[in-house]
C-alpha cells in the first residue's frame, strides 16, 4: 500500500461529516443560506452592482476590496462562501424514530464503504455475465482501452470525503484493487459510467506556454527578450543572434558587473546546457536584489529568450532542467518570540 | 628570444639565467610562480608590444625622450608588456632603469628618516637599498663603463671622486643604508647627464607611475600626512620622468592594483594620474592594453594544454574552451586564476 507523504489540507481539517453526527442541525444550514443569499444582495447593493446576477467571483473580488489582507495563507483571508462550502457534509442521522436504522449496513460500522463494495463486486459479476454471453455467442470481444495514463483512481482522501466515513489504508487498496479488476476485463465498456465516478483527469502538465516567435530588428538580425525574476531582483533580457558571446549588463561588461565567478557562471548555464556559448550576444537590464538574486534574475530571462530560438525538444529539456522555473524561495518572515524566522532565542536554564 | 614582429600570438622563451639578470624584481607574482611550476619562463607577443617596439626602433636618439603609458583595465597585461620592453632593452644593450612597482614607496614603508641632503625631505632607507641592490644586479656591466663627474661627499668622512664608476656609487649606497637614497638621486642624476653625449642607450622603466602624483599612506612621527614631493626617491623619479634628456625612452605603466585612493573602475590615464600627474606628463604617447584576442587567447589556452595544465577532462574539449573564454572575458588575468584550479 502506498502511503501519502505529504498530507493535503483536507486532511489536516478532520473530516467532520466522518465523525459524529449532526453537529450543524438542517433548520441551522438552512438559515445560514438565507442570511447568505442575503448578506449577497446587500454587498452587490453596496458594490453599485446588480444583485440578481452577482455571482461567486464577484464576491470574491468585493470582499478582497473591502477587506485588504495581507496574509499569505488564501484560506486565512476573509472570505464569504455559500454555507455548503463553508460547513463540511454531514452524515443524517441513520435511525429512525423507532430506532431502527436505515440501511441494512448499518451494523457493519461503515455502511456506506460496505454496500460500496457491494455494489462493484455486483458490477463485476454482470460484467463477467455478459462475457459469458458473448463467449457464447462467439461475438468478438471488443476491447477499447480506457486512456489508464491520462486519469488516476480517487485517492484515499477523496474516498473519505465521498463516502463520510473514515477509511483504513487497506479497505482502500481493496477497493482499489476492485476497481482495477472490474476495468481490466474486456467488457467494461458497459460499466464505464460506474467507473468514471471513481477516477479523476490527470491535469495536463504541460500548460502550454506560448514560444513567442523571433523579432527582427533593423539591421536584420534576430532577437527575442525575456523576462525572469529571482527573490525582489527583476531582469530582462534581450538575445541576439550572430553574435560573438558578449553580455552586457545595465551598459557594463558582465566581467566588470559580476566580478564573482559564481555569478558569470549562472550567466553561462542556460547558453552551455544548449551548446551556444559564442553564438549569442545578450543585453540586459536588471534592478532590485542583491548580487546573487540578479544573477538567477538573469539566467531565467535569458533562458526565456532563447525559447524562440531553439526546438520544442530542447525547451522540455531546458524545462525539465529546471531552466525556465521560477525559484519561489523568498525570504521568510520573522516570528514575534523567536529572533528570525527560526533562530529561537538562547535558551537559558534559569 | 628572436625578436621577430609579425609573430603577434606567439609564446616566446627567455632562458633562466637571463630571467634571473635582467628581472631581478620586475617580473608580476603569478608569473614568478609561472615560471617556477613549468620551469622555463614564456611570455606571449601582443600587439601593443610590438608596437613599442616599432616605435622604439623608429626613435631619434637626439631628440628628447618620448614618453610612452602604457594603460589598460586590470589585469589585461601591462606589467607583462613593459617586462617585454625591458627584456629586448637589456638585450640590445641599453641601461635599464627599472622600477617595478613605485606604489610601493609610497605605502608600507616601515622606516623614514629626515635626509641629510635636503633638510625638508624624507628618505626611505629600505626601499632604497633594495633597489640598488637588484640595479646592480640587472645592469652590472654597464654600471663599470659609466664614470662620475662630480665629486660627491657621503656625510663627514667617506666621498667618491671623479671619475670612478658608477658600481661604486652604487656599493656606497648598500653599504651604508642611511644615505641610500641620496645614492640612488646621485645615480639618476649622472645617468641623465650622460646619456647626453650618447655613450649609451637609457630606457626609464616604472610601473605603477600613478604613485608619484598621487597621495600616500605614510605620516609624519607628528600624524601629519606626507605628501610625494617630500619622499627623496620620488622627487628623483620625477626629475628622470621628466622630458629635459635626450638619447633614451620612458615607458611607465598606470597601475590600479596598487594605486591608493581610486576607484577600481578607473583605467585611463587621466583618472588615475589626476591633474598634476597628466600635466606633467603631457606629452605622451598612450598604448592601451586590451584583453585577449581570439588568437591570444587560443595560443594561451594551448600553451596551458601542452604543459598539462588543464587536468579536468572537459577542458581539453571545444566546449571547455568556449567556457574557459565566456567565463574569463577574455582577460589574462581571469584565465589564469581560472585555469589554476583546473
Amino acid at each position: 500500500t502506498l502511503r501519502l507523504v505529504c498530507t493535503t489540507t483536507a486532511v489536516q481539517r478532520k473530516n467532520v461529516g466522518a465523525s459524529g453526527p449532526e453537529k450543524y442541525t438542517e433548520a441551522f444550514i438552512k438559515k445560514q443560506i438565507e442570511e447568505f443569499n442575503l448578506g449577497k444582495r446587500h454587498l452587490a447593493n453596496m458594490m453599485g452592482e446588480d444583485p440578481e446576477t452577482f455571482t461567486q467571483e464577484d464576491i470574491d473580488r468585493a470582499i478582497a476590496y473591502l477587506f485588504p489582507s495581507g496574509l499569505f495563507d488564501k484560506q486565512a483571508r476573509p472570505m464569504m462562501k455559500h454555507p455548503t462550502e463553508v460547513f463540511p457534509e454531514q452524515r443524517k442521522i441513520q435511525w429512525g424514530e423507532d430506532g431502527r436504522p436505515f440501511h441494512f449496513l448499518f451494523y457493519t460500522g461503515k455502511q456506506s464503504y460496505y454496500s460500496l463494495m457491494h455494489e462493484t463486486y455486483e458490477k463485476l459479476l454482470n460484467v463477467q455475465k455478459h462475457q459469458d454471453q458473448l463467449i457464447a455467442q462467439d461475438l468478438p470481444l471488443q476491447k477499447e482501452k480506457r486512456n489508464l495514463a491520462g486519469s488516476r483512481w480517487l485517492t484515499k482522501i477523496e474516498l473519505e470525503e465521498m463516502l463520510l466515513e473514515k477509511l483504513s489504508d487497506d479497505e482502500y487498496s481493496r477497493f482499489i484493487q476492485l476497481l482495477q479488476k472490474l476495468a481490466a476485463l474486456p467488457c467494461a465498456d458497459i460499466e464505464e459510467t460506474y467507473i468514471q465516478k471513481f477516477s479523476k483527469e490527470v491535469p495536463v502538465q504541460l500548460q502550454k506556454v506560448v514560444i513567442e516567435p523571433l523579432q527582427y530588428d533593423e539591421r536584420g538580425v534576430a532577437f527575442s527578450t525575456g523576462e525572469g525574476k529571482r527573490k525582489t531582483a527583476s531582469a530582462t533580457a534581450v538575445v541576439y543572434d550572430n553574435g560573438t558571446g558578449k553580455i552586457t549588463v545595465n551598459g557594463i561588461d558582465i566581467l566588470h558587473y559580476f566580478p564573482v565567478l559564481q555569478d558569470r557562471e549562472q550567466l553561462l548555464f542556460p547558453f552551455q546546457f544548449l551548446g551556444r556559448i559564442g553564438k549569442h550576444d545578450m543585453v540586459c537590464t536588471v534592478s532590485g536584489g542583491g548580487r546573487s538574486a540578479q544573477a538567477g534574475a538573469i539566467r531565467l530571462a535569458s533562458a526565456k529568450a532563447l525559447r524562440s530560438f531553439v526546438t520544442e525538444k530542447e525547451v522540455e529539456f531546458m524545462r525539465q532542467a529546471g531552466l525556465l522555473t521560477v525559484d519561489p524561495r523568498v525570504k521568510e518572515r520573522k516570528k514575534p518570540g523567536q529572533e528570525g524566522p527560526r533562530r529561537k532565542f538562547t535558551w537559558k536554564k534559569r | 628570444a628572436k625578436h621577430t614582429e609579425h609573430h603577434e600570438g606567439r609564446l616566446y622563451d627567455i632562458p633562466l639565467e637571463e630571467v634571473k639578470a635582467v628581472f631581478p624584481h620586475g617580473l608580476p607574482c603569478r608569473f614568478q610562480q609561472q615560471i617556477q611550476t613549468f620551469n622555463e619562463a614564456r611570455v606571449m607577443v601582443r600587439k601593443p608590444a610590438l608596437e613599442l617596439l616599432a616605435y622604439l626602433k623608429g626613435s631619434n636618439f637626439a631628440h628628447p625622450a618620448v614618453r610612452y603609458v602604457i594603460y589598460g583595465e586590470r589585469g589585461t597585461g601591462k606589467t607583462m608588456t613593459l617586462c617585454h620592453v625591458v627584456h629586448y632593452c637589456s638585450r640590445q644593450g641599453w641601461l635599464v632603469l627599472h622600477i617595478p612597482d613605485a606604489h610601493l614607496w609610497v605605502k608600507n614603508c616601515k622606516e623614514l628618516l629626515q635626509s641629510s641632503y635636503n633638510k625638508t625631505r624624507l628618505d626611505q632607507p629600505l626601499q632604497a637599498s633594495v633597489w640598488l641592490k637588484n640595479f646592480k644586479t640587472s645592469n652590472e656591466r654597464l654600471l663599470q663603463e659609466i664614470k662620475t663627474q662630480k665629486k660627491y661627499m657621503w656625510g663627514k668622512r667617506e666621498s667618491t671622486e671623479e671619475g670612478r664608476p658608477l658600481g661604486e656609487v652604487v656599493e656606497q649606497g648598500l653599504a651604508r643604508v642611511r644615505s641610500a637614497s641620496d645614492a640612488v638621486g646621485v645615480v639618476l642624476r649622472e645617468i641623465k647627464q650622460q646619456s647626453h653625449r650618447g655613450s649609451f642607450r637609457l630606457l626609464v622603466a616604472v610601473d605603477g607611475v600613478n604613485a608619484l602624483w598621487g597621495r600616500t599612506t605614510l605620516r609624519k612621527e607628528d600624524k601629519s600626512p606626507v605628501s610625494p614631493e617630500e619622499l627623496t626617491l620620488v622627487h628623483h623619479l620625477r626629475k628622470m620622468v621628466m622630458n629635459d634628456w635626450s638619447g633614451g625612452a620612458i615607458v611607465t605603466t598606470l597601475s590600479q592594483t596598487g594605486s591608493l585612493f581610486k576607484p577600481s573602475s578607473a583605467y585611463t590615464p587621466q583618472e588615475l594620474l589626476g591633474k598634476e600627474g597628466f600635466d606633467a606628463l603631457d606629452p605622451f604617447v598612450p598604448i592601451p592594453v586590451p584583453n585577449y584576442s581570439a588568437r591570444e587567447f587560443e595560443s594561451c589556452y594551448g600553451y596551458y594544454l601542452e604543459r598539462k595544465w588543464l587536468q579536468h577532462e572537459k577542458a581539453h574539449t571545444e566546449d571547455g574552451k568556449a567556457e574557459l573564454q565566456f567565463l574569463s572575458g577574455s582577460n589574462p588575468r581571469q584565465l589564469d586564476r581560472l585555469a589554476g584550479p583546473l
